[in-house]
């Protein structure tokens, strides 16, 4: 039975007491001090200068180490159990990558150094650069954005720099976006200055051809979509699809959030798309860090890639460099080069998977997907909208459990903790009634898959037996479930801003 | 068994919705290492072709800092439970990671003095970008004023956030004697349009200029908001922005959270102060509440409704994946050092800063500072009176197995031949030393 750990841990702040501390810093040396005199201080504009020490707690090493490791153990991991987050492809992540990364010389290096000081990482970027560009299908990627709205958003960037070459940005304002889409596209879109049109799905879960063919025209920019979709289902007409966006002159923008399902099987540049991104956390097995660090690629097309931000990786036969000379260049999109450290895990781990590991990662992870499919489906009152053929996510429905129960989605994914395992997605997406997204990746054993099947199966039944049970979950976590409502107010964020007495005053 | 299960022959029946003509139907040609200890031993040797701040000291800072990164907050930073968990969208199996994040946009907000601190952004760049696009849709305006000595990357970065939402980038000078800001013109800048005036403290040039407090009483009467971007040692030493009226701080926080990674993952923060501005702000936010039945403290994210997995194109910006990691290691790092500390880390900054401008003053045909302003961590030499070029002199510095500064002689042409240099608390009294023979050296020959 699966107990979370429960420390009752109060706030770092709440642990402080005067004059303790956990770091000393280096000190100037003496002859330092000598030379510029004994009181730096002085020479700081009075405006500036802060009237005392900075509020911050006052703790020891061991202290500040026991908080956040006691915090650690009140926290869910993939390190810890099965995360079926759909759409968040939730993999283990291996540990080699780790060992690679933590190397001075990659964290010791600075990003504006000499480039012949830097050899070693352009050389390895200049190759990840290659092997994601056959891996998608692509003539050139850009290692630059940190995350996958960051490549979305450079997407829409690319698109905006397109039209505008061919003089046309002010008419082609509309970027068509599928309902089953994820919420960054519309709001990497927007963002971007483009008024979004969704385009509906149709009773098979894919893009309504007619209602695409209605929306398209001289004002599309273009269209984003993943493929597979969010619902797991592969968009079998894509061709057809980027013949209708082509022909009324717009861009294809392929989302890589779902890629998982399709490594070494299809490509995003055999499918017709011009722009694609990455998300090398989900995919490419790197750590997602609590939300982040993240990293998001972007490749395109022969034709576009003038126009991907400064600088790319060249190399002249013998040296790496930045390559600078990119006058239709987006310019930039993130401070320096990219997440790197991201970059070079990304890197291992194609190297240890090859071709025949990565299509492997692909087959593994529908496979167990749809066995965890077939398996709830066979033994529950779960729905299936839409179409059976699912790739690497499904997306179930609660709503007859719900009309017969009054139990929602949203309490079955809170009981599914109390079983040690993560909730699947809930609520999205949005044109699934009671939904519930899951996702098996391919590094779940087959005991793992079955134990994740027994939650569904379990919670579904304690929805007829019990259902209060499942209401009042989860039980097993650090706390029971939160009222997220009394959450929702400015004044929760800080400790200042709910404390006002301590509001404006500097100590 | 797994496939008799699904009701299907082969696997492939699972891809037989997918058109043959798109199908690949070669291997990828990537390479494949057969181990564990092939890869490593790969990569391993690849990297060592680089040179790290180990094998040489380096000048180098403009957004990018080498500072000593205590133990502790690496050893926390590799918990895996924090490392390998994902958004806590399920609050009650994550109050790790929310707790972390609360206490971290705590420290940040009480360090600043802000009402309000998210959860993270993805670097001090993007921030900005976010601080822009934030400000202009609460004042409704489209002008913001940026200075004259931004990294250029960084305006590149800027622009890329506000052009597409009609938003312009005006600059306004700096003071060509003390480096710091040029209020006349700036006044005669800001105006009726202007959603805000954004200032650095210290400035790009490194310059501690008295006069950006006055910022807030230029673009308040108008309507106008002050973003400003701080670094975070600094306000060990300096004052809190929201105490000189800021209405929006940002800032790069590597710093204080990671090392330097060859520029990334870094760490962006945003703050604001005030309801309005705070239902505007991008990205996560964590609030502390409580359980349902009232019981137990309990966190959880809030204010959802700004996020793109809600209100979609209507979000307040398209952010997901964040730095939360990173966050968590500047909450540990800020913890460890503690007021005292943080205070101590300003001063001896500022002491090598002091020590290297005198050093380097020595030199015959350099001037440093070229500001007439007291300096953190950066500064500006100018090799005006000397022979020969930056460029030249960094690749003779590099021969000799030091990194010099970053040239600004194409960034900043109006400066002539010169170059910013930075010094932090990793930064021995020998390298110093050691740098400024060198040059005074290398520039006789």
């Amino acid at each position: 039975m699966f107990h979370q750990a429960k420390w009752d841990e109060p706030l770092v702040i709440e642990r402080s007491g005067t004059g303790k501390r956990g770091h000393t810093p280096a000190k100037p040396s003496d002859i330092e001090r000598k030379v510029v005199g004994w009181d730096a201080w002085s020479g700081v504009p009075k405006a500036l200068l802060r009237n005392g020490p900075p509020p911050l707690p006052e703790v020891s090493e061991p202290e500040v180490v026991r908080h956040y490791t006691r915090l650690s153990q009140e926290n869910f991991a993939v390190d810890l159990g099965i995360y079926p987050l759909g759409s968040c492809t939730m993999k283990y992540n291996p540990k080699v990558s780790e060992a690679i990364a933590q190397n001075p010389k990659l964290e010791k290096i600075h990003p504006e150094q000499d480039e012949s000081t830097v050899q070693g990482i352009l050389a390895l970027m200049h190759r990840l650069d290659q092997f994601l560009a056959e891996i998608t299908g692509m003539s050139r990627m850009s290692l630059q954005p940190v995350a996958g709205a960051a490549g979305e958003y450079l997407g829409a960037l690319i698109m905006r720099a397109y039209h505008r070459s061919k003089g046309e940005l002010d008419e082609r304002s509309e970027m068509i976006i599928p309902d089953s889409a994820h919420g960054t596209n519309p709001a990497s879109a927007a963002m971007a200055g483009f008024n979004v049109v969704v385009v509906p799905s149709n009773a098979d879960g894919i893009v309504d051809l007619e209602a695409l063919r209605k929306v398209v025209g001289p004002r599309t920019a273009g269209l984003m979509i993943t493929n597979p979709n969010t619902l797991g289902i592969f968009e079998k007409n894509v061709l057809e699809i980027a013949k209708i966006v082509h022909d009324a002159g717009g861009l294809l923008y392929y989302d890589g959030a779902n890629f998982n399902a399709i490594l070494g099987k299809v490509r995003p540049g055999d499918m017709g798309f011009d722009i694609v991104h990455l998300n090398l956390h989900k995919t490419f097995a790197t750590p997602h860090g609590g939300g982040g660090p993240g990293a998001g690629p972007v490749g395109v097309r022969k034709d576009l890639e003038k126009f991907l931000p400064v600088p790319l990786v060249g190399f002249d036969g013998k040296k790496y460099f930045f390559d600078h000379d990119a006058p239709d260049s987006v310019g930039k999109v993130t401070a320096f080069h990219g997440n790197i450290g991201v970059l070079v895990r990304a890197y291992a781990y194609v190297l240890s998977l090859g071709p025949d590991g990565l299509k492997a990662v692909a087959e593994t992870a529908v496979l167990n997907t749809n066995y965890v499919l077939s398996k709830v489906l066979e033994r529950s009152k779960f729905e299936l909208p839409f179409s059976r053929k699912r790739k690497h996510e499904f997306v179930l429905s609660a709503k007859k459990i719900n009309e017969q129960t009054g139990v929602r989605a949203l309490d079955i994914g809170k009981r599914m903790l109390d079983f040690g395992l993560h909730s699947p997605t809930v609520y999205f997406p949005q044109i699934v009634d009671e939904a519930m997204m899951v996702e098996a990746s391919e590094t779940e054993s087959l005991r793992d898959l079955d134990e994740l099947v027994e939650a569904f199966l379990k919670a579904a039944k304690e929805a007829e037996t019990d259902p209060d049970r499942l209401r009042s979950s989860p039980h097993n976590t650090s706390v029971g479930r939160i009222d997220e409502v009394k959450a929702s107010h400015p004044k929760t964020l800080t400790l200042k801003w709910n404390n006002p007495k301590a509001r404006g005053q500097t100590p | 068994m797994m496939l008799e299960a699904i009701g299907v022959a082969s696997i492939d029946e699972l891809y037989s919705d997918i058109p043959t003509q798109v199908r690949i139907n070669r291997p990828l040609k990537v390479d494949w290492l057969p181990s564990e200890q092939d890869v490593k031993g790969h990569v391993d040797r690849l990297l060592a072709k680089n040179k790290s701040a180990n094998d040489m000291p380096i000048f180098l800072g403009a957004g990018i800092y080498n500072h000593y990164l205590p133990a502790a907050v690496k050893s926390i930073l590799s918990r895996t439970e924090f490392q390998t968990s994902y958004t806590p969208y399920q609050a009650e199996i994550s109050q790790g990671l929310l707790q972390s994040l609360f206490e971290f946009q705590s420290m940040i907000a009480d360090l600043t003095q802000m009402d309000a601190v998210n959860s993270s952004l993805y670097d001090g760049s993007t921030a900005l970008g976010e601080a822009a696009r934030m400000a202009s849709r609460a004042t409704g305006r489209k002008k913001i004023l940026v200075p004259l000595c931004l990294h250029p990357d960084r305006f590149s970065v800027l622009k890329n956030y506000t052009e597409p939402a009609g938003i312009r980038l005006e600059t306004f000078a700096y003071d060509k004697e003390t480096g710091g800001l040029d209020s006349a013109d700036l006044q005669s800048k800001v105006d009726k349009d202007t959603a805000a005036v954004y200032c650095e403290v210290p400035s790009f040039f490194g310059v501690l200029d008295p006069e950006v407090v006055n910022i807030p009483s230029i673009c308040h009467p108008k309507g106008g908001l002050s973003i400003v971007g701080f670094d975070p040692v600094s306000l060990g030493g300096l004052k809190p922005p929201g105490d000189y009226g800021a209405d929006i701080v940002i800032a790069e926080g590597q710093s204080i959270s990671t090392e330097m990674n060859f520029g990334g993952p870094a760490l962006g923060m945003i703050g604001c102060r005030g309801e309005n501005l705070i239902r505007q702000l991008p990205g996560r936010l964590i609030g502390m509440t409580t359980t349902l039945d009232g019981k137990e403290r309990a966190f959880s994210m809030v204010l959802q409704t700004r996020e793109q997995h809600i209100r979609r194109e209507r979000a307040t910006s398209n952010i997901c994946t964040n730095e939360a990691l990173f966050a968590i290691g500047a909450a540990a790092y800020l913890s460890l050092l503690g007021p005292k500390g943080l205070r101590e880390l300003f001063e001896s900054i500022l002491v090598k800063t002091n020590y290297a401008i005198k050093m380097l003053g020595e030199i015959p045909g350099v001037v440093v500072p070229r500001f007439r302003s007291q300096h953190y961590q950066e500064f500006v030499v100018s090799f005006k009176g000397a022979k020969g070029s930056v460029a030249r002199l960094n690749k003779s510095l590099l021969s000799h197995g030091v990194h010099g500064g970053k040239t600004l002689v194409w960034d900043f042409p109006e400066l002539g031949e010169s170059a910013l240099f930075c010094v932090t608390e990793v930064h021995s009294t020998e390298s110093i030393d050691e740098l400024r023979l060198l040059i005074e050296k290398l520039l006789e020959a």
